[in-house]
């Protein structure tokens, strides 16, 4: 008994600071969130008021428009995300780990990833001189235009994050066990063979994991987007994403007035969303 | 078979480098066009963005202003500052949480581990409002101690699971001998430590990197002159001088080089770090 308690006691007291800042600063927040949107705090003092912001937010046209489009946006985001990093990612690990290359897998590996450990002004900002018409590599204005807005900067933002991917799977690839391999290439397997047939079914689970991260960090994207084009980011709100519009409506910016409980709202619909 | 093998080989060799220099271009280029141009004067910049600056075109005039009318130097001592505290934080917490959640199987641990772990998932940001209160009511709006704390709480959860794994690796019989021997519970824990390093190196690693990119938080907690972190200080500069370009590309520079270098020399941990924390 005294020794079972010892150890809670040890427990709780080793465990206790980051318990402390993490549930003060990243649970109670959020949870908090939720509680925020149903109150009405633009008088003296909050009003619960029920579901009556979600009501405003999905029946109010200006308000409902947005939200929308911003969800529709942020699945746009996403998707292009998804596909394009996949592949190439996959792709780029593989090489890695095709065994072909000795020592420069590293300088590779390194090169490959610092797009990675960039920020995002200097992102954005890089490619958006690169594709400007002033620069004269691309002659059409990629990101002034509706339809391509939004493709274009996700492009951008898996030029910046495919690393991540390429190191999960690279890392994926290598914990295959060479006996496996062995066996194949001892039964005749060749390097394309032993790619599709062992190493892919292999790594496979890896896909589902990047497919979840993609997903949590694109809707929850917004530093990108905001870097480029600003908190109302058009052209006419075409690159407007859950982020940009949770951040807008919280903060307000020129063509709006911020409304904070509306904003803990579109919170709260994100996060039970990407639940 | 061996002798097609062998044939096939120098073919595979080629074509692999040759893919994977043309994605080391792609991923590299902008970069050095923006470090090469920074050092160029404005019609230099626009005359040949893609040549290397000559006699005629080499200008530091970017610097000059960005050092004048920016004010980098306090920022790249905010975010040393915010990046600095949150790790050594991360790291003192994330060991000590980590440690006891291996060491002591109790029945809550588990449960605590899981609490923990659940937030890797968690988007902070969808917090913010509170937060933003929480740091008002405290007087804590506009510091860097706000950006420390919830910078804290939003790497504990991977930091914690990382070092998770790190401990459980240690063998029973270190820690067995070492109680024999009278040690407490600290030092058991010291004895355990050296064994942990790499998963200190690599908590340390992937923590630093999203806190001093972030560009989120230093806006709505820390937006002020005087507390701008580097990435929110380059976004401002961009902002205000955007007809200024060697300016820019200055700043563009100084803003990235420092962490680029930082994690050339880092990067196996780094790497290791992020595939061993997610991967589990």
């Amino acid at each position: 008994m005294n020794r079972t308690a010892a150890r809670y006691r040890n427990l709780i007291l080793f465990v206790l600071p980051a318990l402390l800042v993490y549930t003060a600063f990243a649970v109670f927040p959020l949870v908090n969130s939720v509680g925020l949107s149903f109150f009405d705090s633009d008088g003296p003092t909050d009003v619960f008021v029920g579901a009556e912001n979600y009501v405003h937010l999905f029946t109010n046209p200006a308000t409902s428009g947005r939200f929308w489009n911003a969800l529709g946006n942020s699945v746009e985001f996403f998707l292009i995300h998804l596909i394009v990093e996949l592949p190439i990612g996959l792709l780029m690990a593989a090489l890695l780990t095709s065994g072909v290359l000795r020592r420069s897998v590293g300088i590779y590996r390194t090169l490959l990833f610092i797009p990675a450990t960039l920020s995002v002004v200097i992102v954005g900002f890089v490619w958006r001189l690169i594709i400007s018409p002033l620069w004269g590599v691309v002659a059409f204005p990629l990101l002034g235009t509706e339809a391509t807005a939004l493709p274009t900067i996700s492009l951008m933002s898996v030029w910046q994050y495919v690393g991540i991917p390429m190191v999960f799977l690279y890392t994926a690839l290598l914990a295959i066990p060479n006996d496996v391999l062995e066996a194949a290439r001892i039964d005749g397997a060749g390097g394309w063979t032993q790619f599709w047939r062992i190493k892919f079914p292999l790594i496979a689970p890896q896909f589902g994991l990047i497919t979840i991260l993609t997903f949590i960090w694109t809707f929850n994207g917004f530093d990108i987007v905001y870097a480029l084009n600003g908190s109302a980011p058009g052209p006419n709100y075409s690159t407007d994403i859950f982020g940009t519009l949770f951040y807008r409506t919280f903060f307000g910016s020129s063509g709006q007035v911020a409304d904070q409980d509306l904003g803990a709202t579109i919170a709260t619909v994100i996060s039970r969303s990407s639940c | 078979m061996t002798r097609s093998a062998t044939a096939a080989r120098p073919l595979g060799i080629t074509v692999t480098h040759v893919l994977l220099i043309a994605f080391v271009i792609l991923a590299i280029a902008p970069v050095l066009v923006v470090i090469m141009n920074s050092f160029k004067t404005t019609p230099g910049i626009f005359l040949s963005p893609f040549g290397l600056p000559d006699a005629e075109t080499f200008s530091l005039k970017g610097y000059e202003s960005v050092l004048k009318r920016g004010n980098f130097l306090v920022n790249y001592r905010n975010s040393i500052l915010v990046t600095v505290g949150t790790t050594a934080a991360v790291v003192v917490l994330s060991t000590l949480a980590a440690w006891a959640l291996t060491e002591y199987k109790v029945r809550i641990a588990p449960l605590l581990a899981g609490f923990f772990i659940l937030g890797i998932m968690l988007p902070i940001r969808l917090g913010t409002v509170p937060i933003l209160r929480t740091m008002i009511s405290w007087g804590l709006i506009d510091t860097l101690t706000a950006l420390i704390l919830v910078y804290t709480a939003m790497q504990l959860p991977l930091a914690i699971a990382l070092m998770m794994t790190y401990f459980r690796s240690v063998p029973g019989e270190l820690k067995e001998a070492a109680k024999i021997d009278g040690a407490g519970e600290l030092r058991t824990l010291g004895i355990a430590l050296p064994l942990v390093r790499p998963g200190i190196a690599a908590v340390a690693s992937i923590t630093m990197l999203p806190v001093w990119n972030d560009l989120w938080f230093p806006l709505i907690l820390a937006p002020s002159r005087e507390n701008q972190t580097v990435t929110l200080g380059v976004q401002q500069f961009v902002g205000q001088f955007q007809n200024d370009y060697p300016a820019l590309l200055a700043a563009l520079t100084l803003g990235a080089v420092p962490l680029i270098v930082l994690f050339t020399v880092f990067s196996r941990q780094f790497i290791n770090g992020l595939s061993a924390g997610y991967g589990k």
